[in-house]
């Protein structure tokens, strides 16, 4: 059946394709592109937005541009800059799908009369009787489910993934076919707003009255072994910019923002066997009351480990991990999965070390890392 | 059919300047600087243009330049102003066009202006007292647009050109948005300078010109003897004798026209104002072009109005768009006092001679509903 579908064009090959394969199986299609941050940035910018309308006189489709920048900035990239000042490592990107591409963009194609959205994300949605559950890409190096964790099953109910079957490769076949103009265009790596990686310089422009000085770096037993530039340039497993002299190999293990503290340990004191989540939601209706068993993923390029997730009053849980995981961020997501199926997720707000559990657990930890 | 109410943005070509157009792509090749018979042919359209120019806006034909753009034109002026030597002080307002603040941002930024922008009020409209307490014994010009594009307010230029003329400081009049829509003379104005351009009145694109009175122009586009040296570059002969023919038409229907946009207009805001709630209109009411409405559609995004409207067949605008489409309020709506959450939520309708009563009662009976489906989005 045809439908009136608004799809979100990032001036990429991916929403290219997308928006083009909907307008192949018959879809009215309107064209949009969210001017979100500003000509600096690369990602949603007006040169993008110029290329996104190329593809839309090419494919005969109505376009617009959406001026979200202030929205944006109040709702992504200052609190992004806040994550970073309170010690946490955030991405922004969820917040950004959640309430840009889908929130914002699902209510302007009301508006548009349209009844759904759709991306060029790398993510399927199935469709049973149970409603729409969200699952993994096929394209399992492209896969961005992770970042669509907090989407609702009302939204998903609205949301169309055309890319979900494809694999890259695929997707620039389609656009080359088509000679769509953004066929060859380079893939985008990093946060769309911090173009050369750069986060520190980032925070500063954002909050150049909250940048914190000079501050320590300590061991776990709270001996100084050196000083640091402001924990924004620190996340949680890093171990460039830490300049310690000699001995083993140190990685950040926690950062004290309280204390503009920058807490180093070794390579188990890296390890994470629990987690405490928080603002978890879920991907269908209701939520689940008890413990569950999954695959938790903790951050983006990061495989999943099992673990028994344990709701723990209203929108928190706890996640126990069945092995400890490397350098889990405060700020990051956990994203909670059956097989490829999302099932939820939320943000790591806080985590149990296998030496708080005692030197036994430690002494396990030690081993399992070894493995 | 679509409906265009965009009129302030650009107009169709008549059918008559198409005409006029097309015979000079046709059949008069000629560069009007050469002297043979078809150089001679073109130069003589090209002059037919100027006095028709000259014609409507009471000006001598020598006093017609013609440009690329209204654009064009108010770079060259800037430029000229505050190189003849008078001082480097600018007087203008906080509601121009692009076109004299993007120019006047550049000069200042490289030191050569000192800039002050005079506030308008509520209505938009500045007061002259407000221009005298400005001027200086080194304000090289007094820069100022005759009716605004996004609101139509229309501003008392004589009585600001007065105030100049006590100091001595000539007045730069950006008359594009008011030429063809309203009766203009550059003698009553009081103008040294005055700007249109073509496409704003059923003229093609990219003729715009520049009435220089008085002193000598010193061309902006240095490059050839055309235009008695005051601009170089090859006439554009089928943009110009568009221009001129759209001028003739002007001046032959000026008063039908603006009689039937009037009342269209009127029309236009009473149906609004009737059938649809917290609505404003933007601008003072009494001295406004004829075809122009601003309204203030109050909790409603103007450009996601707009796409709707432009889904509907309706064409109108929402302040000003950059060149992406993305649309950053008002600045315009913002310097008469408007918060920026207000200024987003409006609208210009602009009407044009070849609207009909039909088309706005359409409109008329459409808004109620759409407004109401933009006001259910949040922000």
């Amino acid at each position: 059946m045809s439908q009136r579908i608004v799809v979100g064009m990032s001036g990429g090959v991916d929403s290219s394709v997308a928006a083009a394969m909907l307008k192949e199986a018959g879809h009215e299609v309107i064209g949009m592109t969210m001017h979100l941050a500003g000509s600096n940035s690369r990602c949603c910018s007006l040169d993008d937005a110029d290329d996104a309308r190329r593809v839309a006189d090419k494919l005969g489709i109505r376009f617009y541009v959406g001026n979200y920048k202030d929205q944006f900035r109040e709702e992504v990239t200052l609190p992004f800059a806040d994550a970073y000042l309170a010690g946490r490592t955030p991405i922004p990107c969820v917040t950004c799908n959640k309430r840009f591409k889908f929130d914002h963009l699902l209510q302007r194609a009301r508006a548009l009369g349209a009844d759904a959205v759709a991306t060029g994300h790398y993510a399927r949605l199935g469709r049973g009787g149970e409603g729409p559950s969200l699952h993994r890409g096929r394209d399992r190096s492209k896969d961005q489910s992770y970042f669509l964790f907090n989407l609702s099953a009302q939204q998903l109910a609205h949301i169309r993934f055309p890319l979900g079957e494809l694999t890259k490769q695929e997707v620039r076949d389609v656009a080359r076919g088509l000679g769509l103009a953004t066929a060859e265009k380079p893939e985008s790596q990093e946060i769309c707003f911090v173009p050369d990686g750069d986060y520190a310089r980032v925070v500063e422009q954002l909050r150049p009255e909250a940048i914190p000085g000079q501050g320590e770096i300590v061991d776990e037993a709270g001996r100084v072994l050196g000083q640091h530039g402001g924990i924004h340039h620190f996340t949680v497993g890093q171990r460039k910019g830490l300049a310690l002299s000699g001995g083993e190999k140190r990685y950040v293990v926690e950062l004290d923002a309280e204390r503009n503290r920058v807490i180093v340990g070794d390579e188990v004191a890296l390890g994470c066997s629990e987690a405490r989540v928080e603002a978890v939601s879920w991907t269908f209706d209701p939520g689940p009351q008890q413990s569950l068993r999954g695959s938790v993923q903790v951050r983006h390029q990061h495989g999943g480990v099992a673990a028994t997730i344990v709701p723990d009053g209203q929108r928190s849980a706890i996640v126990r991990f069945d092995e400890p995981v490397r350098a889990v961020a405060p700020g990051q997501a956990a994203v909670f999965f059956d097989g490829d199926r999302v099932l939820g997720g939320g943000w790591i707000a806080g985590r149990l070390r296998p030496s708080d559990s005692g030197q036994a657990g430690r002494e396990r930890a030690r081993s399992e890392l070894r493995t | 059919m679509r409906i265009y109410l965009d009129h302030n943005a650009t107009t169709p070509v008549r059918d008559e300047v198409v005409d006029a157009m097309l015979d000079v792509l046709r059949h008069h090749h000629g560069n009007p600087s050469s002297t043979h018979a078809e150089g001679s042919a073109a130069r003589r359209l090209l002059e037919q243009a100027r006095e028709q120019v000259a014609q409507l806006l009471g000006a001598a034909p020598d006093e017609v330049i013609f440009t690329g753009s209204a654009t064009e034109s108010n770079n060259t002026v800037l430029a000229m102003a505050v190189s003849e030597g008078r001082g480097q002080h600018v007087v203008t307002t906080t509601v121009e066009h692009p076109s004299v603040e993007e120019p006047l941002a550049v000069l200042s930024r490289a030191g050569e202006v000192e800039v002050t922008r005079v506030p308008v009020d509520a209505d938009g409209r500045v007061d002259p007292e407000s221009v005298r307490a400005a001027l200086r014994d080194d304000t090289a010009v007094v820069s100022i647009l005759l009716a605004n594009n996004e609101t139509g307010v229309v501003q008392d230029v004589a009585a600001i050109a007065a105030v100049a003329a006590e100091r001595d400081v000539p007045l730069h009049v950006d008359a594009t948005q008011a030429v063809g829509k309203i009766p203009i003379d550059v003698n009553a104005l009081g103008a040294r300078w005055l700007v249109g351009s073509a496409h704003k009145f059923n003229g093609p694109k990219g003729a715009g010109f520049l009435v220089a009175r008085g002193a000598p122009v010193h061309p902006y586009l240095h490059g050839g003897p055309q235009e008695k040296r005051r601009r170089g570059g090859t006439e554009n002969l089928a943009g110009i004798v568009g221009l001129g023919a759209a001028c003739a038409l002007a001046e032959a229907e000026l008063d039908a026209r603006t009689e039937h946009v009037r009342a269209l207009r009127d029309r236009l805001w009473e149906g609004i104002r009737k059938s649809v709630p917290d609505v404003v209109r933007n601008g003072d009411p009494e001295h406004v072009l004829p075809n122009s409405l601003n309204v203030a559609f109050e909790d409603t995004a103007g450009e996601i109005l707009l796409e709707v409207l432009d889904g509907e067949g309706v064409a109108v605008s929402a302040g000003a768009a950059c060149h992406s489409g993305s649309i950053d309020p008002s600045h315009v709506l913002t310097a008469m006092g408007r918060t920026p959450e207000q200024a987003r939520g409006c609208l210009r309708f602009s009407v044009g001679p070849g609207n009909t009563a039909d088309e706005i009662e359409r409109v008329v009976a459409m808004l109620p509903e759409l407004v109401a489906r933009v006001r259910a989005v949040p922000r």
